[in-house]
């Protein structure tokens, strides 16, 4: 037992687990039809690419873009706040950014088909209706985030004057 | 422990096993019940009758069963808890996916046989999660630009996926658990920014080895994720609960109104997309039922002077999206009856429209016999519009959207 775990890093038991997952991947796989998962006139529209693509969809694709919108940010902000003489109590605003920016691109991800009007032709025989009013709901929508977010940064902004005043009075 | 080298800089001091475990609690309570409401689904749709789709699926299937008509609210439920609960939890998924990157960069990528074969199994998790998500996604919003069949991928995807999920779930649950008590969660949610530290070094390497001061507490990050949830609740529910809920549903297909009147309610094929023509649904229009000794040819004012029943039920479509409406018609057991059928197996009900995945449906005894299963000529004490199915279509309770076939032709009841 010993030696085993020694030669395959792990107990018996996760062999195990991994293998039960690779059978019953392999079956599906096999159930479907591997000739099914591939697309021989136009190879984008595979099921395999499809997949494969969703494996490296978040960690390649979106985790890159949102962390580099993010370190622009918070670098962009640490510059403006660097010219300025420091204030003791400052309320740092780069939540009060965060928030709405990632309500507004929650929003825009998942309803993206509606908002770009993607797929018009299937919506429109599906339902009878256009897809135009998402773009300008989403639009009012992000508008109504960073509005909130402003209202809520004035109000602790003015909060925080307030307390600091109180503080140096004597 | 090891020293893990990292790719990139990964410097936020809030990622660690105990916020990774509470994003995995949240899911593995949260994505069976996407699962299991998912494979109702299928059966829902009659696989006995060979309507489900995919039609050949092995064992990979819940246990048969005949899906019963009873609470006329049940498919309503599962259906709109699948997908509902499936974009809900889309943040969490997301946020999940940020607190493990640190491990898509360890260096060596592979250590130990173990290691490599786990980190194959993940591609069935985390490729399987995102491919159900991107797939269903689509589909709900008729953006079918990945050009296969979305049935067949997803519920092929649905099944890889599980086999990832399960696995993960066996491998993690200890370190989760361990995880949880490593902390008090009641403890995270008083500390403020100012007081967020890491957690101790890991040996998964989650754990940053040179953090930044936090920008966010661990209570705000967590409030941010669920947040995230919150809208996408506020944004989706309304097209499953319908009434003043369905305001809220802005960015869904399913939130917008058709005008005023008794037939302003969802549509998901338009009369134009069927090709329905006006000679099809005139005065030459005769409902054929079949059966019985004698077929039997019924025309509206004939189907107007039997008996009429009126039922409110619930219309509800596998995109998740439900309505509930007042129907009146023509009971289907009242209609065997009157064909001079005695006993029967089941029904297939088709429609006027030639082409079509689903311009025909196979009822079951149960969904005929149902006191409220109706061939209905009425919505809301009007005529059905012609989107809607006029001059008759099915509502049977409990029963997929699609199945309640619109522009009835022919009922044909059959032996099995």
């Amino acid at each position: 037992m010993r030696r085993f775990a020694r030669f395959y890093g792990a107990h018996p038991l996760h062999l195990l687990a991994v293998l039960f997952s690779f059978a019953l991947a392999g079956y599906a796989v096999m159930v479907v039809g591997p000739q099914n998962l591939w697309n021989p006139d136009v190879w984008w529209k595979s099921i395999a690419v499809w997949f494969l693509g969703a494996v490296i969809a978040h960690d390649l694709v979106l985790f890159p873009l949102y962390a580099l919108a993010d370190r622009s940010l918070r670098s962009g902000l640490d510059a403006m706040r660097g010219r300025r003489r420091p204030r003791p109590r400052a309320v740092p605003a780069l939540n009060y950014i965060r928030v709405p920016a990632l309500a507004s691109g929650l929003t825009l991800l998942l309803f993206l088909p509606g908002i770009l009007e993607q797929g018009a032709d299937a919506y429109l025989a599906a339902t009878g209706l256009t897809q135009e009013p998402y773009l300008d709901r989403w639009l009012l929508l992000s508008a109504a985030f960073f509005a909130l977010s402003t209202l809520a940064y004035a109000t602790r902004l003015a909060l925080s004057r307030n307390d600091s005043g109180a503080v140096s009075r004597p | 422990m090891t020293d893990h080298s990292r790719g990139p800089r990964l410097r936020s001091p809030l990622r660690g096993p105990w916020l990774t475990s509470v994003f995995g609690l949240v899911l593995l309570i949260g994505l069976p019940v996407v699962i299991v409401t998912g494979l109702l689904s299928y059966i829902a749709y009659g696989p006995q009758f060979g309507q489900a789709r995919p039609g050949d699926v092995g064992w990979l299937h819940l246990p048969y069963f005949a899906w019963p008509t009873r609470p006329s609210w049940l498919y309503r439920l599962t259906q709109g808890l699948h997908v509902g609960l499936g974009l809900i939890l889309v943040p969490i998924v997301l946020a999940k996916l940020w607190s493990v990157i640190p491990k898509l960069f360890v260096f060596p990528p592979v250590r130990s046989p173990a290691q490599a074969l786990e980190r194959l199994s993940l591609i069935a998790l985390v490729g399987g999660a995102l491919f159900e998500i991107i797939t269903g996604v689509l589909n709900i919003q008729y953006d079918y630009i990945f050009g296969f069949d979305f049935y067949t991928a997803h519920y092929w995807g649905a099944w890889v996926f599980i086999a990832g999920f399960v696995t993960h779930t066996i491998l993690k649950v200890p370190l989760m658990v361990r995880s949880l008590r490593s902390r008090s969660f009641r403890e995270m949610l008083r500390t403020s920014r100012a007081d967020t530290r890491p957690e101790p070094a890991d040996e998964n390497g989650l754990v940053a080895e040179d953090p930044t001061p936090a920008t966010i507490s661990r209570r705000g990050a967590l409030a941010l994720v669920g947040g995230g949830a919150a809208l996408v609740a506020v944004l989706s529910v309304g097209q499953t609960t319908g009434g003043f809920l369905r305001n809220a549903a802005l960015l869904l297909p399913r939130g917008r109104s058709y005008g005023d009147g008794p037939n302003d309610f969802q549509i998901n094929r338009t009369a134009a997309a069927a090709q329905i023509t006006p000679e099809q649904t005139g005065d030459t229009w005769r409902l054929s039922v079949t059966g019985g000794a004698e077929p039997v040819q019924l025309n509206r004012s004939q189907l107007r002077a039997m008996p009429s029943h009126t039922a409110s039920l619930p219309i509800a479509c596998v995109e998740g999206w439900s309505t509930v409406e007042t129907w009146t018609g023509v009971r289907l057991r009242d209609l065997a009856a009157a064909a001079g059928v005695t006993t029967f197996g089941s029904a297939k009900v088709t429609s006027l429209e030639r082409s079509g995945a689903f311009n025909s449906a196979v009822l079951t005894v149960d969904q005929v016999r149902d006191a409220d299963a109706l061939l209905a000529l009425e919505v809301n004490g009007a005529e059905l519009s012609l989107d809607h199915g006029y001059p008759a279509r099915i509502i049977v309770p409990a029963l997929p959207g699609v199945h309640n076939t619109k522009w009835v032709q022919s009922i044909e009841f059959r032996e099995a």
